[in-house]
């Protein structure tokens, strides 16, 4: 009797989880099927998730752009962008970390509740501002704004997170380490940055995601097509095509997915265990 | 803090002393050098824009000419601007719902995967995707197309009877196609809830069901307490950032039909950016910065009665 409880238990475990999982890839399986689509089928055979015949065109026509612009362009500014912010971060973000967790100086408790309040700031208070400063100086339709952020530590988040990482790692460490002879940058490059490798990759994987994912500063910095970023690459292109090109359309944005579900399968570990400990996105 | 009462007998005088000032821990120079990045954007990047967004915000600045002081009228201007009226309405329904839904959601399936059962994990890293991709331009598209009009969920709901047409053109129903978005990607919550769950005592579920109490029972006075320190951190961080959404209107209705979807963001943007309205946007930002800085502190004020922290501490 108890068995057969359990035994039914598990299989309205499994048919809705199985169930849910389908509903919630759908759209994404949808998108890389449509992506094969004839054009046609893609509105009469919305539902379907297997093209009658595979269009592999659809990538080839995407790929040359619109424009003049091939989305090779787009890509490499992306990656471009995205890999600078990235490696910015992870280094400037680590010994503004080290200075706070590990280093007494003046104010540094008022500082270091300055920076937790900057994670809540909306973006909207300083993006005016920032917008005209940054076009007064001539920095509109280059890549500096949006690189900047990325060299002076990060996202205030990633700092906060390194922060609480290194406060983990015991001080006995960095004692040991004075005295053999070392002084506040060695302690930081041989005691406390080999044993954050692990926040750092937490750090790197979410920086690239929400990097390659901007959308909102490229939109407001970038004019020049030949600078635009996948993502903006992508509006337009929705924009400006008909019905009859939602094939490349899909296949350009299953593209630009790809880098994001590349570093989910193979980090998937460190991903879900970053928000698990940390709550981040 | 400091590591103190160490036994360490054979040491030299030198490194003794170094030892010591390490201790006492004070190194101006050093904490500035390090912090040099984050301090020098900090100035530059937040507080001297921060200023000047106040500044901006009496003036009727538009980029072309120099600004002028006009003093209360962009704020007085606000409360009679229909358009900012119902994007401050529709913002604060979207996160209302969104927000409530998604949380209840996560946390309903992180319990249902709470059980052990085989391919948890796995199941759980699927869930987990649409929350990694799910403000990328590419779904907005893809979004765009499925609830469209001919789009194959419009096509769906329309076989099973539960609503006909385009969905994302229709008022009544384009922003419940963004709350669904949002809901969507109910995988991040879920993933720390089912992190909170796992650290509930196992003794304590044993205990009450000793003294027989129910499951319901078990949830409300056993689950849903221990999991309020979770909860309180999803529903904060949730609740900022669905006052700034932006990317998903923008793309996928434009704020439309009929301003039905016009979130504050994409106001704030059109006005500053694409009317040039610069010191008016700029209340608007000061105006939105309130609201999240007072929603934010009704929940910490609140917390102590509904927080359960179990070492009686702050989160």
């Amino acid at each position: 009797m108890r068995k057969n409880k359990r035994l039914l238990g598990d299989i309205i475990f499994y048919i809705f989880t199985i169930g849910l999982g389908l509903a919630m890839i759908y759209p994404i399986l949808w998108m890389f099927a449509s992506s094969l689509k004839p054009a046609s089928e893609i509105f009469n055979h919305a539902i379907s998730l297997w093209p009658s015949e595979f269009i592999w065109e659809n990538y080839s026509e995407g790929w040359a752009g619109f424009g003049g612009i091939g989305f090779s362009t787009f890509f490499k500014n992306s990656f471009f962008v995205t890999s600078i912010v990235v490696i910015g971060t992870l280094l400037t973000g680590s010994v503004v970390a080290y200075g706070f967790a590990r280093i007494d100086f003046k104010y540094s408790k008022i500082l270091f509740a300055c920076l937790m309040g900057t994670i809540m700031l909306p973006v909207q208070v300083t993006l005016i501002p920032q917008y005209i400063i940054f076009n007064k100086i001539g920095w509109v339709n280059t890549f500096y704004p949006l690189l900047l952020p990325g060299l002076m530590g990060g996202q205030p988040f990633f700092i906060f997170l390194l922060i609480q990482f290194i406060r983990g790692i015991p001080r006995e460490l960095d004692e040991a380490a004075i005295m053999d002879g070392a002084n506040k940058f060695d302690i930081y490059w041989r005691v406390i940055l080999p044993l954050l490798k692990p926040a750092l990759v937490t750090v790197a994987l979410f920086c690239f995601m929400w990097t390659w994912d901007d959308f909102l500063a490229p939109l407001i910095y970038l004019n020049n097509a030949s600078l635009h970023t996948v993502t903006i690459a992508l509006r337009n292109f929705m924009d400006s095509s008909g019905a009859t090109s939602w094939g490349p359309l899909l296949a350009m944005s299953s593209l630009s997915l790809l880098p994001q579900l590349l570093i989910f399968a193979f980090f998937q570990k460190y991903l879900v265990e970053g928000i698990a400990t940390t709550g981040l996105k | 803090m400091m590591m103190k009462g160490m036994a360490k007998k054979k040491m030299s005088d030198t490194s003794r002393l170094k030892l010591e000032s390490h201790r006492k821990g004070s190194d101006h120079l050093a904490g500035y050098l390090s912090i040099s990045p984050w301090l020098i954007g900090f100035i530059l990047l937040i507080v001297g824009p921060m200023i000047a967004s106040f500044y901006l915000s009496f003036t009727d600045y538009n980029l072309l000419s120099s600004p002028n002081w006009v003093g209360l009228d962009n704020y007085r201007a606000l409360f009679s601007d229909g358009r900012f009226l119902k994007s401050l309405e529709i913002t604060f329904k979207f996160v209302f719902i969104s927000v409530p839904a998604k949380l209840i959601f996560a946390l309903a399936v992180a319990m249902l995967f709470n059980t052990g059962r085989k391919g948890s994990s796995l199941f759980s890293a699927i869930y987990y995707i649409p929350s990694i991709i799910g403000g990328s331009v590419a779904i907005a598209v893809v979004w765009k197309q499925l609830f469209g009009r001919q789009g194959a969920i419009t096509q769906i709901l329309s076989m099973l009877n539960i609503a006909e047409g385009n969905l994302i053109g229709n008022p009544d129903t384009a922003l419940l196609v963004l709350i669904i978005l949002v809901i969507w990607q109910f995988g991040s919550p879920m993933i720390i809830f089912l992190a909170g769950l796992r650290q509930i005592p196992k003794e304590l579920y044993e205990a009450a069901s000793v003294d027989g109490a129910t499951k319901v029972k078990q949830f409300f006075h056993i689950t849903l307490p221990m999991l309020t320190p979770v909860i309180f951190f999803n529903l904060v961080m949730q609740t900022i950032n669905g006052f700034m959404t932006f990317t998903q209107s923008y793309l996928i209705t434009g704020g439309g039909p009929l301003d039905e979807t016009l979130f504050y963001a994409v106001y704030l943007y059109e006005t500053a950016f694409e009317y040039l309205r610069m010191g008016y946007a700029s209340a608007m930002a000061w105006v939105l910065l309130m609201i999240i800085a007072v929603i934010t502190l009704i929940f910490f004020m609140t917390s102590k009665y509904w927080v359960f922290y179990q070492d009686g501490g702050r989160y």
